[in-house]
């Protein structure tokens, strides 16, 4: 299963330095069980514990993405449509994934899956031995989701005040974080239900 | 969209909003929340909420009415779903939270019930809201009618709540969802819904019915209904069928009841588990089956419906990756079903042998082979069925030919690691492709690295470490090298010149050779690569895994091996493939490593004296390989005594006094050009150390150390003035051969000083003060002061 679903930014690999890296939309599906720490934890340092830990992962993702366009010579821009009418071509994304070790910064073994699309990134944190080929298909399902519904490229978009429609997609393609076995068909269908619930 | 753009978006948006404000904002929200009609300006105030309440890490205070009113909200019967969802939202970004006091006791509608549910499993289960979420869950199941269009909201909840606290079910509660499961899984209907009038998904299966579903191909369906039947519209319980076989694997581990993957029979010899495969074979009265049992067999069905619906040629893209995903889950969850239940075994290893044969000759489904050879690695044993041959083919194949794929390197790295304890008799397979692995890791070495540094203690032995380290050594130049042949496939043949050919023949090698090669030449014709981002980045990487090698290496490492390595590092810190700051970083790591192996087998130094001389006679070390000598002088001065080594002798300590003496004096009277910067004041002062430790073994010595060492010290004290020596290395230099020459005019005490015995390591010796050290050296600080005094007065 899925634990958490992020949105990030993601400087071109050129850039020296345009601020920090910053996480735009995170879902955490259930939560990690508590340590076996004797103190009493606040339920604000929890919550603390937990943001800094999606921050991570964006960061790392963020690293890993800039590496790997940096090794295959590509550019951001290389994704850009001619018009923004035009999908991205999201089999040229950028993609990969990485495992992070038990306490660093999960108290588990998970396995994190991303996916760049130009200045954003977005990523999946597994639990370990989640099926990768599902994984990276319902990631690249949100995301032409996310991109074709909010139209995240256009100029005037802003999805920080749409996380509804966020929260709408996540409902219907990844339940509680379960990554679902969604034929062709199956993905229309749900997408015209959402359609038809969120009119653009 | 720009970042620069996003993040002044949200500065705007958050506009820095103070506490005040955002008290004044909740009141607003909490009127609007009121209201009989739930507006637009309530969606545009929620979301403006929500942006608030994520934005920041740390925590923002809501007023208590907003909170409870937020919760109310979300379990108002009649909200509209776009409220619902912003309102479950901005609570679970709240989570964890002291302040909620939401339930999910009275909650029917079973929508709500998991939208509560994804804010209370975000509280950490403090109070147990796992439980009862999941008891809630199952009321709602047990009450429903087997139709009904709302139980899809459910299975996800109970998904997640057995993957969180597996064992807060009963018994028949379970039962009762695994038989469940069976009717979706296995009795779904094989016609297409009927679109519902009203535009929504579900339809109600007894009305007209369009047609039958179709495979993937576009055929009429030929058997039950699965995740890879098509239509075009979908009843409920096609919809639960594709949600059973999601949360299946998960269900099956965690709903086992002696524990996630113990097989629920008793204690079955392997005799008694073939005598029931073929009892098995036939699967007749599978109705009369307990639950789980039950769930296994049409579990087992559906994997080989999957494998058969996945020949089909698929029409759509979308499909045909789904195929692959749908292979590699069959796999995954044979692979479940034998280890839970051995009688599955013998009708699996058949169905797999033949799927691994067809998926062998398809180059787009590889990355199905992965969890088939995990599965082999498993249950081979057990079935005494042989799984070399798979995994033969699957280190010498595909490494080679999709190295560049980062998902499948990734994978394909984590089965290696995964599968380590399970190997056996075949680690030695996975040993000798180390060269096939290795290409993954040139070529993805920033994502790989990691899993590699906690792989190579399993990958090396004392068989390959020498080659291994060569390898390392030269992953740069791999880099290189793969990046030549993906550009330019043919370079291989194209080439005239035989030695390039066979030096990246070897370079390209799929397993072990048990022999070495020079590539220095390869090194140079691969020059101009040496710059490409790839390659620098993997040179980055060497350092640690070098690091990672010795630690591993140095565990079981004897004597005859300690001395190859210990060459292989002198020979190789000069061969190197030249990119920037490649050589620095190695050397450092060189260095220290070989100090490592001089301290496990002191007798290094004395065994290999005659390579070492060379080394450190050659003047131009100091400048190219200045860490490197460093650590040999070093080691020289400490392990070449009689102490160390018996065989040790005296004419060795004279012969290494003399080259050593030759190149203090080289070093320190030729001037300092263009081409020979200044020699560096460590290499100096080791040098002096060791010179003196040789001489307190070989007392003849001392008068010529003696000397040297005073004019060691004026010199330092008086730089000619074309010297550019500064003053802190001149005092070092100056600093260290004064005490040098104090401990040599009690050579007793130099002796004891410089050559310390073994016993110097027990504590005991610098307990006890007739022994002490330091005590010694104030002695004869004190002496020696008094005598020139003496001298002076």
């Amino acid at each position: 299963m899925v634990y958490a679903f992020l949105i990030h930014t993601l400087r071109a690999p050129q850039a020296q330095d345009m601020g920090l890296c910053r996480v735009l939309y995170s879902c955490v599906f259930g939560a990690e069980n508590s340590p076996d720490d004797p103190r009493p934890h606040g339920a604000e340092r929890d919550r603390l514990l937990r943001k800094e830990q999606i921050l991570a992962v964006a960061r790392q993702v963020e690293s890993m993405c800039r590496l790997q366009q940096q090794a295959s010579g590509r550019t951001p821009m290389d994704l850009q449509p001619q018009s923004s009418d035009e999908p991205v071509p999201l089999h040229e994304a950028p993609v990969g994934a990485f495992r992070l070790a038990a306490g660093d910064p999960f108290q588990e073994v998970r396995t994190v899956v991303w996916l760049g699309v130009l200045s954003l990134g977005f990523a999946l944190v597994l639990d370990a031995h989640e099926n990768l080929l599902l994984a990276e298909g319902t990631l690249r399902l949100l995301v032409r989701l996310l991109l074709d519904h909010l139209r995240l490229l256009t100029p005037s978009a802003n999805l920080l005040l749409r996380a509804d429609r966020i929260e709408g997609i996540l409902a219907r393609f990844l339940p509680h974080g379960q990554l679902l076995f969604l034929n062709d068909q199956f993905v229309q269908g749900l997408e015209k239900e959402f359609s038809a619930a969120w009119p653009r | 969209m720009t970042p620069r753009l996003l993040n002044s978006c949200a500065s705007l948006c958050l506009g820095r909003i103070q506490d005040e404000e955002l008290q004044k904002f909740c009141s607003r929200v909490v009127k609007l929340l009121q209201k009989e009609e739930l507006g637009p300006d309530a969606v545009d105030a929620l979301q403006r909420l929500f942006l608030i309440v994520s934005a920041t890490k740390y925590k923002r205070k809501l007023e208590k009415t907003c909170v409870d009113l937020l919760q109310t909200t979300l379990c108002a019967p009649k909200c509209p779903e776009q409220l619902q969802l912003l309102c479950t939202a901005i609570l679970r970004e709240r989570s964890p939270s002291d302040d909620l006091n939401l339930s999910c006791d009275h909650v029917q509608n079973s929508r709500q019930l998991s939208l509560v549910a994804s804010v209370l499993l975000a509280q950490g289960d403090k109070k147990e809201e796992v439980r009862s979420v999941g008891q809630r869950a199952f009321r709602v199941l047990e009450s429903r009618q087997p139709e009904g269009p709302s139980l899809r909201h459910l299975l996800p909840v109970v998904s997640k709540v057995t993957h969180l606290a597996p064992h807060t079910l009963h018994e028949d509660q379970t039962n009762l969802l695994s038989k469940r499961l069976v009717d979706w899984l296995r009795y779904a209907s094989v016609q297409q819904g009927v679109p519902h009038t009203s535009g929504g998904f579900f339809s109600a299966p007894r009305a007209r019915q369009p047609g039958p579903v179709t495979e993937v191909d576009g055929a009429v369906a030929t058997d039950f209904f699965t995740v890879l039947s098509t239509g075009q519209h979908f009843t409920e319980d096609q919809w639960l069928n594709v949600q059973a076989f999601s949360m299946l694997r998960a269900w099956l581990l965690h709903s086992s009841p002696r524990g996630p993957s113990s097989p629920d029979t008793d204690d079955k010899s392997e005799l008694e588990g073939s005598t029931l495969s073929v009892l098995s074979a036939t699967s007749t009265a599978s109705h009369l089956l307990p639950p789980q049992e039950r769930l296994r067999e049409k579990a087992f069905e559906y994997c080989q419906r999957l494998i058969e619906q996945s020949t089909r040629r698929a029409l759509r893209k979308g499909d045909s990756d789904l195929q692959k995903a749908c292979l590699v889950e069959a796999v995954l969850l044979l692979d479940v079903l034998c280890r839970q239940d051995p009688s599955f075994l013998y009708r699996t290893l058949s169905c797999l042998k033949a799927l691994h044969a067809r998926l062998c000759g398809d180059p787009a489904r590889v990355r199905a082979l992965l969890p088939i050879a995990q599965f082999f690695l498993n249950h081979g044993e057990a079935a005494a069925v042989d799984s070399e041959a798979i995994l033969q083919h699957l280190f010498t194949r595909i490494p080679c030919e999709l190295f560049h794929s980062p998902m499948l390197a990734f994978e394909f790295v984590c089965f290696c690691r995964d599968s380590l304890p399970v190997f056996g008799r075949n680690l030695d397979i996975l040993r000798r492709s180390f060269p096939n692995l290795f290409k993954l890791l040139a070529w993805n070495s920033p994502a790989l690295t990691s899993e590699f540094v906690a792989l190579l203690p399993s990958l090396v032995d004392s068989a390959t470490a020498v080659e291994m380290l060569h390898t390392l050594l030269d992953l740069p130049c791999l880099t290189a090298a793969l990046d030549l042949q993906l550009r330019n496939p043919s370079c291989l043949e194209a080439s005239r010149d035989p030695q390039f050919q066979g030096l990246l023949q070897h370079l390209l090698r799929a397993t072990a050779s048990g022999t070495t090669e020079r590539l220095a030449p390869l090194h140079q014709l691969l020059q101009p690569l040496a710059s490409l981002t790839r390659v620098v980045q993997c040179a980055e990487a060497v350092p640690t895994l070098l690091q990672a090698f010795f630690s591993a290496v140095t565990q079981f490492a004897d004597g005859a091996l300690s001395n190859q390595l210990a060459l292989l590092l002198l020979e190789r810190s000069d061969s190197l493939y030249q990119v920037p700051q490649y050589e620095a970083h190695v050397h450092r790591v060189l260095s220290s490593q070989f100090l490592v192996l001089c301290a496990r087998h002191p007798s290094l130094v004395v065994e290999l004296a005659k390579e070492l001389l060379e080394f450190v006679g050659s003047v131009s070390s100091v400048h190219s390989r200045e860490a490197m000598l460093t650590a040999v002088v070093w080691a020289v001065g400490e392990y070449l005594s009689v102490s160390w080594d018996r065989r040790c002798t005296v004419e060795q300590i004279n012969r290494f006094f003399e080259v050593l003496e030759a190149l203090l004096f080289e070093v320190t009277q030729s001037r300092p050009s263009a081409t020979l910067p200044k020699c560096p004041p460590r290499v100096i002062t080791v040098l002096m150390t060791t010179l003196t430790k040789l001489a307190s073994r070989s007392q003849d010595l001392i008068p010529r150390v003696s000397l040297f060492l005073s004019k060691m010290r004026s010199l330092a004290q008086n730089p000619a003035p074309s010297s550019d020596r500064c003053g802190e290395d001149a005092g070092a230099v100056c600093t260290r051969a004064a005490e040098l020459l104090t401990l040599l005019k009690m050579p007793s005490v130099a002796q004891f000083v410089l050559t310390p015995s073994a016993e110097v390591s027990e504590p005991r010796y610098h307990r006890d003060t007739n022994t002490a050290l330091p005590l010694a050296l104030r002695t004869v600080s004190r002496l020696v002061e008094k005598e020139a005094g003496l001298l002076l007065g």
